[in-house]
């Protein structure tokens, strides 16, 4: 059956030149089927772990969205998949959903949602660090004010926070402090004579409104 | 009243979007104030953040439109205000796909690379990879190799990084940096380790005797990282995956892993998942890794109980006497708020049960099946379909569960599931045949999908005609030719046919339905009546065995091509049906993988046989080509 096998395979299969023949052989006496079920079980070793980092609305829009691979090459499916994950997550609160072959960790909180994408193979918990990391450097760079106007007001801090955390698909940092030191934005000290009405107003509103709290 | 305008203003100003009804060109033009000096931090960086946004929504920018930004933003390297330049990186990166001579900042981003502040190596190195090409990267190499092995973690992680993306691009340049990558490795940094690992790996991916050397060196010297543990069992067993169980080395890292692993519960389930499908470890590891799991499964984070159910869902596949022990906490997490956590526990212990509690799982499930994503109960579907083939008694429980999530509302992909189940269901259990006929009957009669009507049409033209009374489904078949598309209206006329051809005492009746076919608005439809018509009407057993039981035992791609090699060449004689190859292999359905996979875009072409591959290389030969087609039967060459 071997020797069969191993004449018939050499009329459909082409091998790749690299492979030591000892490889070959080895990998022709491994049946095929055991083959394809490890691959399905064992991913090949990466360090490219993030498919997409997400951040979406109350209404399901994209505020952020970065793709690191070409699973949803075009916009038009990259927004319908948005779409997609949302309906299926934002009604209920659990962390972790497995959607369209893929695994989808999220966190909401008031009116914006994240999410981090990986393949359905991923460790999961992998996920999740990269989730909370990015989580925790917002919160403390919007001074635990996540909600979307906080955001929109700073998205040059979350361009810069994401850009620390993942890197091309790779998790590049997991400890929210380092990647707040390392964006290092300075605080709202614009000088008086450079803002508008409206804002120096809106600032005015702002100082009153902590100091009621407080 | 000038009071509520303000009012109004201040409230749009400040509460909606600022970024709302952006417009590309007009961004752009507010873009040339980048060339004014004095350069104004504030306003640049504003300007740059709604480019950036705008290309993150998916705005498309023209080659010129994406030159110019990018040229103007070069100025902003005049400036030393830091958050406007690292946007300026960034702006970079982004564009570095859209606009043309990106590499003019090459200079700015080395020197950037090399100086004093640390808050700007890091991002300047990898926003200078993202443009290097190959002959750039030899002049870059000397400072890429000092700062890989730089003691500040930043611009040591980012140099790794980036080397790793620029592996791709040029191979044997980044292959001399191994030296660099290996000190790197020795880290305290927990990510800094692991990056170097990652690239390590990459760069030796292809040498196993070198990788075993580096899994030993590693699992001596030990670990700081998680994540680098999680990265050194994926390399154990991919290392055990190809050397077929010889290699001891790997065995030996993955069990001291194991170890180690259980105090983290990030590498547990990378490990467990690894052992299994490799069989390294044997039973009592198989144990240790079920409690460590157990123990997760009612931990408070969701994350944790999902990687716990989908690590015992894989060893109940295995190992199912293992996982019974679990199944007390499994039963606890059927009730879980995450749908997805319960499905996989429900699955599981479908693997593992016994008939007795078979009953008492199909309720739980229909209680929920509604809330699940398509994808899940598909494999919840199929998890029953494999608990039918352990426990034949149980069909008719089965069978009322999967008729009334038939009634649900799904997509085809779950429809066709369930069609699947209860036709294997019906197969291997003749009692079940006439519920499992009425049910998918009852079914057909509001599907929207023609493939998966026609597939249950030609089932019951199958299997109706052998029941003890065949006259209630022709009342399904033919409304079906009354009611639905034309490809429903053939199969059915065809289903028709074989019912008169077994039945002779409906054969009247049938003949007559067969008559209001012919008048069929389609002519696929009409001709298939005709034909069957004149056949019936013949009334031979050996006509009807021919044309109405036996489908076409040729393969179709060979037919196809004999007929059209008859159409070239004008003969007397006619088209000789033996000419054509038989199908040599049964086609048998493949059995699809546990995991939910995403659907598949393409259509599944028709693939030739082998017989049809040698004879277009035959006939591509001019000496045999002129031999005609082969059409002598195989014969045993000595």
């Amino acid at each position: 059956m071997l020797i069969r096998d191993l004449i018939a395979n050499k009329h459909t299969k082409s091998f790749d030149r690299r492979t030591p023949a000892s490889n070959r052989f080895l990998s022709l006496l491994t049946p095929r089927w055991l083959r394809r079920n490890m691959d399905a079980l064992i991913l090949e070793p990466s360090l490219y772990t993030v498919k997409a980092v997400l951040i979406l609305d109350n209404d399901g829009e994209r505020l952020y969205a970065k793709y690191y691979d070409e699973t949803y090459p075009t916009v038009k499916e990259q927004k319908a998949f948005e779409k997609n994950i949302f309906n299926k997550t934002h009604r209920t609160d659990s962390e972790i959903a497995l959607l369209e072959g893929l695994t989808v960790v999220y966190k909401s909180n008031i009116d914006l949602y994240f999410y981090v994408i990986g393949s359905s193979h991923e460790n999961e918990l992998m996920l999740m660090s990269v989730l909370n990391c990015l989580f925790d450097s917002l919160s403390q760079m919007l001074r635990k004010n996540v909600e979307k106007r906080a955001l929109l007001e700073n998205m040059e801090g979350l361009f810069l926070a994401v850009d620390e955390i993942v890197d091309g698909g790779v998790i590049l940092e997991s400890d929210p402090q380092q990647v707040v030191h390392r964006v290092a934005l300075r605080g709202d000290d614009v000088p008086l004579t450079e803002q508008t009405v409206t804002q120096v107003l809106q600032s005015a509103k702002e100082q009153i409104k902590w100091s009621l709290l407080r | 009243m000038i009071k509520k305008f303000d009012k109004k203003d201040e409230e749009s100003g400040s509460g909606s979007n600022p970024f709302q009804n952006l417009e590309k060109s007009a961004v752009l033009q507010e873009a040339r104030i980048f060339n004014e000096t004095p350069i104004n931090p504030r306003r640049c960086l504003h300007i740059l953040t709604k480019i950036i946004y705008l290309l993150n929504q998916g705005e498309h920018f023209g080659t010129t439109e994406a030159t110019e930004a990018f040229f103007a933003m070069t100025r902003l390297f005049q400036s030393n205000d830091q958050t406007l330049r690292r946007m300026c990186y960034l702006t970079i990166k982004e564009m570095a796909n859209i606009s043309e001579d990106v590499i003019i900042v090459t200079s700015s981003l080395t020197k950037d690379m090399t100086g004093k502040e640390d808050v700007y190596r890091g991002p300047a190195i990898r926003a200078l990879c993202r443009i290097t090409d190959t002959t750039m990267l030899q002049a870059i190499e000397r400072y890429m190799k000092q700062a890989i092995v730089d003691k500040v973690p930043s611009v040591s992680s980012s140099a790794l990084v980036s080397s790793l993306h620029m592996v791709k691009m040029s191979y044997d340049v980044v292959k001399r940096w191994v030296n660099e990558a290996q000190e790197a490795a020795s880290s305290d940094n927990i990510m800094v380790q692991y990056h170097a690992l990652g690239l390590l790996y990459h760069l030796r991916k292809n040498d196993r005797l070198a990788v075993s050397k580096m899994l030993n060196k590693f699992t001596k010297s030990g670990l700081k990282s998680p994540f680098a543990y999680c990265m050194l069992i994926r390399i154990a067993s991919r290392l055990l995956e190809d050397t077929e169980g010889g290699c001891v080395r790997a065995r030996v890292c993955v069990c001291v892993c194991l170890c180690v692993s259980v105090c983290e519960s990030m590498s547990v389930c990378v490990c467990v998942c690894v052992c299994l499908c490799v069989s390294v470890c044997e039973s009592m590891s198989v144990c240790v890794c079920v409690c460590v799991c157990v123990c997760e499964c009612v931990s408070p984070k969701a994350a944790l109980r999902y990687a716990a159910v989908r690590t015992l869902n894989k060893v109940a596949m295995k190992h199912p006497s293992a996982v019974t022990a679990c199944n007390l906490d499994l039963e606890n997490l059927i009730t879980d708020s995450n749908r997805s956590i319960a499905t996989l526990a429900i699955t599981t212990l479908l693997k593992t049960g016994s008939e007795s509690s078979v009953d008492r799982l199909m309720k739980q499930i229909s209680s929920f099946v509604s809330e699940i994503s398509d994808e899940f109960k598909v494999v919840v579907v199929q998890a029953i379909s494999a608990l039918c083939q352990k426990y034949p008694r149980k069909h008719s429980v089965m069978m009322n569960f999967l008729s009334n999530m038939l009634r649900d509302d799904g997509g085809f992909e779950y429809k066709r599931a369930i069609v699947d189940c209860i036709i294997s269901i019906i197969e291997e259990n003749p009692e079940s045949k006439e519920t499992g006929l009425a049910h998918l009957c009852e079914f057909i009669e509001d599907c929207e999908h023609t493939v998966l009507a026609t597939k249950i049409l030609h089932l019951l033209g199958k299997e109706g005609p052998r029941t003890p009374s065949p006259s209630k489904y022709i009342r399904f078949i033919f409304n079906r030719v009354v009611l639905e598309s034309e490809a429903v209206r053939a199969a059915a006329v065809s289903a028709l046919a074989k019912f008169g051809a077994q039945n002779d005492d409906l054969l009247p009746s049938v003949l007559v339905l067969m008559q209001r076919c012919m008048m069929d608005s389609d002519d696929e439809v009409r001709d298939r009546a005709t034909f069957y018509m004149n056949v019936l009407q013949q009334k031979q057993k050996a006509l009807n065995a021919a044309y109405i039981f036996n489908g076409l035992t040729v393969s179709v791609p060979g037919l196809e091509k004999s007929l059209h090699q008859y159409t070239l060449e004008p003969t007397e004689k006619p088209f000789d049906m033996k000419t054509v190859p038989l199908v040599t292999a049964a086609i048998t359905e493949q059995k699809t993988d546990i995991a939910p996979v995403a659907t598949s875009k393409l259509p599944e072409k028709l693939t030739p046989s082998r017989q049809d591959i040698y004879q277009e290389q035959l006939a591509a030969i001019p000496e045999f080509g002129a031999w005609g087609r082969c059409s002598a039967p195989r014969i045993r060459c000595s």
